[in-house]
């Protein structure tokens, strides 16, 4: 997608995720609305990361947070571990959201800063009523994400490191023991050296806890480091979807091509770049493909016709008209 | 060599807080010729942004604030000048480019206005003269419809284009030094390649000096001629890019290479991290400051402030080094980026 299509969908395995024709909406006034995520389809094998990768604007933090139901999305189904989250609300949805975490990007804003480290990680616990060992399992949180409890289990945000903070928010994930991690940009706000850690201890999470992951970010490096999968977004629909070994050699659509040239370090002299500068709007968005106004290849078909999810290698589907 | 544009000596910046003084920006010097790039690189507190806006002089002595050393621009002593003298610089000699464009651009002035007004204070441009070399300002910086565009306010356009607007502003009295703090950090990948991009081309066409300053080393990388890393409010390596990339020799810029995810490897690989965290500048360990988290740190290291060495061979470009065991001349790193 810039077209549409759920080809790339798996069928059987045992899935944690799964989600069907999401569609992601708000209203701006005069009737318009941004179009957000535009028929989104995927899913997630347990033990499996899927990184989603995109500039602003494309839709991917939308999609991580209606997975999330932060806001619920306009239409769609989401499923996790085989309950229905859309439309359901309330005790369900509280029970189910103890399974999917969230990790956002700006550790500092998304802690409390008038909240101790121990609360602070305690507070899932607290919300599900959940008193048995609560010392002890934040403790242990705490421990897992390379924190030493007794040093910090009484500090408050600010006394922390930015870094140091993106690890509490991660043990305040994890003492929940979840199925699914929603990453949203986590290590975009951190130093490299730091963010190098962080990326580190997410993967030793997800393997100790056996974790589902989706990982939300708009380097490149980053998520074909994290992912088993990636999916390329542009303006709320999909690009491409393929495995992340090899993806800078085999990614086919233009867009994840410019995507990739645009790498400091891999600058390809020879690329054509891109036509236009300008993001097209997201309230009106072009019709066919939505990347055809940056893409250096657009044909008059582009503009009439959506492409759509097509597979073009074993686990690799491309939305474009011009792939072979 | 010819005469440097830019001489920085021995430049310290010193803010006085109540938790005590904090050396931002420690002994660091530095030259650069006009029509070179220099790339500043250092992570969050290693003062590089202070460096910045000290060479600028948008820093300088006052209440809270010592500088001492020297800082010199086409033979000019900035910080040795009355403040009105050296508003005078800011525009025909030095500009600077920030950020984040959003806030460095006015929300309720229209965007031709930014430039307008910097023709008609430094210049003396009259209304119409200087809306026209606006919008050939504004043309030259890659924007669409200029004489549209300058008409509009800054909400009115994407990120990168108003990035391009205060680059054009930052210009518009021909600049002999260009200093770009962080000036793509704000915006998306593509775009970040295009101002880049832009800038290169505007200081080859003019031959204007360039400091890039980033946290990104690949992001400065392929632009700039030499690299300086910063560490803790010190030099700790400097020299000529494709050097730093294939050859670092201080621990800290190859241990600072090596965390960055590289596209080439394997998913899931693990990334080498450096352990510990950045030093406390109100409070930094003594000798080199990088050493207590240095795996090859011995006591020797904690002595004294390791000098800037040069440690290239004789006749080629210099190499300068600040550490007293600094990686082997021959690294197994190759290329740069990721």
């Amino acid at each position: 997608m810039a077209g549409s299509g759920n080809a790339h969908m798996r069928a059987g395995a045992d899935r944690v995720l799964s989600v069907h024709d999401l569609v992601v909406e708000f209203p701006v006034g005069r009737g318009q609305r941004v179009h957000a995520v535009s028929g989104l389809h995927l899913d997630l094998v347990r033990g499996e990361t899927l990184g989603i990768l995109g500039e602003s604007g494309c839709g991917k933090s939308s999609a991580g947070r209606a997975v999330m139901q932060l806001p619920p999305p306009t239409s769609g189904s989401v499923v996790l571990e085989g309950t229905e989250l859309t439309g359901s609300g309330g005790r369900a949805l509280r029970r189910a959201r103890a399974r999917m975490q969230l990790i956002m990007q700006d550790p500092v804003s998304s802690l409390n800063p008038r909240r101790r480290v121990a609360d602070l990680v305690a507070e899932g616990l607290d919300i599900r009523g959940e008193r048995e060992d609560r010392r002890a399992r934040v403790d242990a949180a705490l421990r897992s994400v390379g924190l030493d409890p007794d040093t910090v289990r009484d500090r408050r945000p600010h006394e922390l490191s930015g870094g140091q903070c993106q690890r509490v928010c991660i043990a305040r994930a994890l003492v929940l023991d979840p199925a699914l991690l929603i990453c949203d940009e986590p290590v975009s706000s951190l130093d490299v050296s730091v963010q190098a850690q962080i990326l580190n201890l997410l993967e030793e999470a997800k393997e100790r806890h056996g974790l589902s992951m989706v990982f939300v970010a708009h380097d490149v490096a980053v998520v074909k480091n994290v992912s088993d999968r990636v999916m390329v977004l542009y303006l709320g629909k999909t690009c491409e979807v393929l495995p992340s070994e090899g993806l800078h050699v085999r990614a086919a659509h233009p867009y994840t091509r410019l995507l990739l040239d645009s790498v400091p370090g891999q600058e390809n002299g020879d690329a054509p770049g891109e036509r236009a500068a300008e993001l097209p709007s997201p309230v009106d968005p072009p019709s066919g493909c939505r990347f055809r106004t940056r893409c250096p290849w657009a044909q008059e078909r582009c503009a009439r016709e959506e492409p759509q999810l097509r597979e073009v290698g074993p686990g690799h589907h491309v939305a474009c008209h011009l792939v072979e | 060599m010819s005469e440097p544009l830019l001489d920085v000596e021995d430049l310290r910046t010193t803010f006085h807080t109540p938790r005590g003084d904090v050396h931002a920006v420690d002994g660091v010097s530095l030259r650069l010729e006009a029509g070179r790039t220099l790339g500043v690189v250092g992570e969050s507190g290693s003062g590089k942004s202070v460096l910045g806006r000290t060479v600028m002089g948008l820093v300088s002595s006052g209440p809270g604030v010592t500088v001492s050393g020297r800082v010199s621009l086409a033979g000019q002593d900035v910080h040795a000048l009355a403040p009105a003298e050296r508003r005078r610089l800011w525009g025909p000699r030095v500009a600077m480019v920030f950020q984040d464009p959003m806030t460095s651009l006015n929300p309720v002035k229209r965007v031709g206005r930014h430039i307008d007004e910097v023709l008609r204070l430094h210049l003396r441009l009259g209304r119409r003269e200087a809306r026209e070399r606006t919008v050939g300002l504004l043309r030259q910086v890659g924007i669409p419809e200029p004489e549209r565009r300058a008409g509009q306010y800054p909400h009115e356009l994407s990120g990168g284009m108003r990035q391009r607007v205060v680059i054009a502003a930052a210009l518009a009295c021909g600049p002999d030094l260009l200093i770009a703090d962080e000036p793509t950090t704000a915006l998306d990948v593509t775009v970040q390649r295009q101002i880049l991009d832009l800038v290169a081309s505007l200081s080859r066409r003019s031959g204007m000096a360039v400091v890039l300053i980033s946290h990104d080393l690949a992001a400065v990388g392929g632009r700039a001629d030499r690299v300086a890393v910063m560490y803790g409010g010190r030099l700790v390596e400097s020299a000529p890019t494709s050097r730093v990339f294939g050859a670092p020799r201080h621990p800290y810029t190859g241990a600072l290479l090596a965390s960055a995810p590289r596209l080439s490897a394997a998913p899931h690989s693990r990334l080498p991290t450096i352990e510990g965290r950045p030093p406390d500048p109100a409070d930094p360990p003594p000798g080199c400051r990088f050493a207590p988290r240095c795996p090859r740190a011995e006591a020797v290291c904690r002595g004294g402030a390791p000098p800037l060495l040069d440690l290239a061979p004789v006749g080629g470009h210099p190499h300068e080094v600040a550490c007293r065991l600094p990686l082997e001349a021959e690294s197994t790193e190759v290329g740069h980026g990721r």
